[in-house]
């Protein structure tokens, strides 16, 4: 590589530190800025004394967690029934869970509420709906982890010397295969939560409480605490990409339109 | 042909055919049902109420017809097209740059580990957070707008808007690019050396290195690539409405303002307006697909 070429990568590096780092310092000077003159941590101290920051904050946690356990629960017994018995319906399998990627989450939400608010189905108020709105949007990314993970395992000779030793399916399920992809399912997972916690549109809509709208509210209303907030949110999404990497030691993945 | 010939090819249909049906695919029902009444059956209901008619449920293209024939609703399609294009390129060749700059550019390797780090994180920070780092950056009281102004440059005396097209195109950006960065890296790491040293042999320029080698190798995976951003910020909601308060014309705000409430006043003109949607991505998607599929040729 030429001396110029060194420079230039240089160069677009430093623009590419600077586009990434430019706001969120910004976001951190505002947060300061609560107290008139003087830099302090007042706006965080007011937020974490939010009544509604707490509950909101506590549910998108809830719905978090939800989500990875009911999600574990369907996609890991497909994934594992698709490998090892019906290896024919696998690209159907796979054009389902990318499904979410054609369908924008606005027209997504759209036709839940359009379909879930009226008699058969009127379920549109229920945390179970929200839940399996999560769910939907996570899914090309929990299932193709898990079947990622389910590829460098081998699932026949480990199905086979269990079922050799007596085991059940259940058995065979949740403790051998369980235990050999957790990394994966594990990466699988934190994706998953970091999008619940940033997902604005599907809570909005279905009316629940969560994070992000609670943000969005809080722009409209103060100044300070939703730096304080954006902070903390990104905090997060710093530490679940974080763990992904320590766990994973595989390359970091991206969202796609879902939390956009 | 012999006797034991014939014997050897009949015996197996002495025996009881095998059943054909299996039980099998009953394991991947439960999947399937998950699949169908949350986003098939939803997703659907938008394709039969674009084709029907609002209060009598007659089949009808009128809905598509109103759709094309209202100038504010065809516009909001074209705002989101031109900025999807606009952050797709931009995003699309900074990204290019960057990953070529930090895997081929003679930095640190270091440097590489921490982009791709980096990107991980950007490209999932979007939405409502998003919005507000950039009200923070690049608001008339922001943090940067601040010290242009302590420079003696203020930008909003020179037409800039934080709040428009182009303020939200720098705000896609910031999931545009790292995006970029994250699909485009395998492709980049697929280029080999030895095609740079082989043409710098024959005595290519490093600019007939790139028209006549590097650029069709890697052309498929960047088009392909940047199809995804488009569709990426195509579909993109929550930013644009965190950032504007829902006052900028996307086809994403509508639906979203429909949704609050029959704004259109018209049911059957909002499911065409979704399904419009739809359509997009899944070109855009399909595209991507066929292009990765002939990129991964050469990226063995």
């Amino acid at each position: 590589m030429k001396r110029s070429g060194v420079i230039w990568s240089w160069f677009w590096m430093i623009l590419g530190i600077l586009y990434f780092f430019l706001p969120l310092v910004a976001t951190f000077l505002f947060s300061l800025r609560a107290k008139l003159g003087v830099l302090s941590f007042l706006a965080y101290t007011q937020l974490f004394h939010d009544s509604n920051f707490i509950k909101d904050f506590s549910f998108s946690v809830l719905w978090g967690l939800l989500t990875i356990i009911v999600g574990i629960v369907i996609f890991v017994p497909t994934a594992f029934w698709v490998r090892l018995k019906v290896p024919q319906v696998r690209t159907a399998v796979e054009f389902v869970t990318l499904l979410p990627f054609v369908i924008p989450a606005i027209v997504f939400v759209f036709g839940l509420v359009r379909t879930f608010s009226h008699p058969p189905f009127l379920i549109v108020n229920s945390p179970a709906l929200l839940i399996a709105g999560y769910i939907v949007l996570s899914m090309p990314y929990m299932y193709r982890s898990i079947d990622t993970g389910l590829r460098s395992i081998d699932v026949r000779t480990l199905t086979e010397a269990g079922q050799s030793l007596g085991a059940g399916w259940g058995t065979i399920l949740f403790r051998i295969i369980l235990p050999n992809i957790r990394v994966a399912i594990l990466s699988g997972a934190f994706l998953s939560f970091a999008i619940v916690m940033g997902e604005y549109i599907l809570a909005q809509y279905l009316a629940k409480p969560a994070f992000a709208p609670f943000l969005a509210y809080l722009i409209q209303e103060k100044a300070y605490e939703p730096a304080a907030a954006t902070i903390i949110s990104f905090a997060l999404t710093w530490a679940c990409m974080g763990i992904i990497q320590l766990v994973g030691r595989g390359g970091p993945q991206a969202q796609l339109a879902g939390g956009h | 042909m012999t006797t034991a010939n014939v014997v050897k090819r009949d015996a197996p249909s002495a025996r009881p055919a095998p059943s054909k049906f299996s039980w099998a695919w009953v394991g991947v029902v439960p999947f399937f049902l998950f699949a169908f009444m949350f986003l098939v059956y939803p997703s659907s209901t938008i394709a039969v109420g674009s084709f029907e008619n609002a209060t009598t449920h007659a089949f009808t293209f009128q809905n598509i017809v109103h759709l094309l024939q209202d100038p504010n609703l065809v516009n909001s399609y074209w705002i989101s097209i031109k900025i999807s294009l606009v952050t797709a390129l931009g995003g699309g060749i900074f990204g290019f740059l960057l990953a070529y700059s930090s895997i081929r550019g003679g930095l640190p390797p270091f440097m590489r580990s921490s982009l791709m780090t980096f990107c991980g994180v950007a490209s999932n920070f979007a939405g409502i957070p998003l919005a507000f780092a950039f009200i923070a950056l690049l608001s008339p009281s922001g943090v940067l707008t601040g010290w242009l102004r302590a420079i003696g440059y203020n930008p909003y005396f020179h037409g800039f808007q934080l709040y428009t097209f182009w303020g939200l195109s720098i705000v896609y950006t910031y999931f545009q690019f790292p995006l970029m960065v994250l699909v485009i890296a395998p492709a980049i790491d697929g280029l080999r050396r030895e095609w740079l040293e082989a043409s710098e042999n024959l005595g290519a320029s490093s600019f007939q290195y790139w028209r006549f080698v590097a650029l069709p190798i890697l052309l498929p995976s960047l088009m392909g690539t940047m199809i995804l951003l488009f569709g990426n910020s195509f579909g993109a909601f929550a930013t644009a409405f965190a950032l504007t308060g829902g006052q900028i014309n996307l086809v994403t705000i509508v639906i979203g303002d429909q949704l609050r409430g029959d704004v259109l006043g018209d049911a059957g003109l909002g499911y065409a307006l979704a399904l419009g949607m739809v359509v997009v991505m899944a070109i855009a998607i399909s595209l991507y697909t066929v292009l990765q599929r002939r990129s991964e040729r050469w990226l063995r």
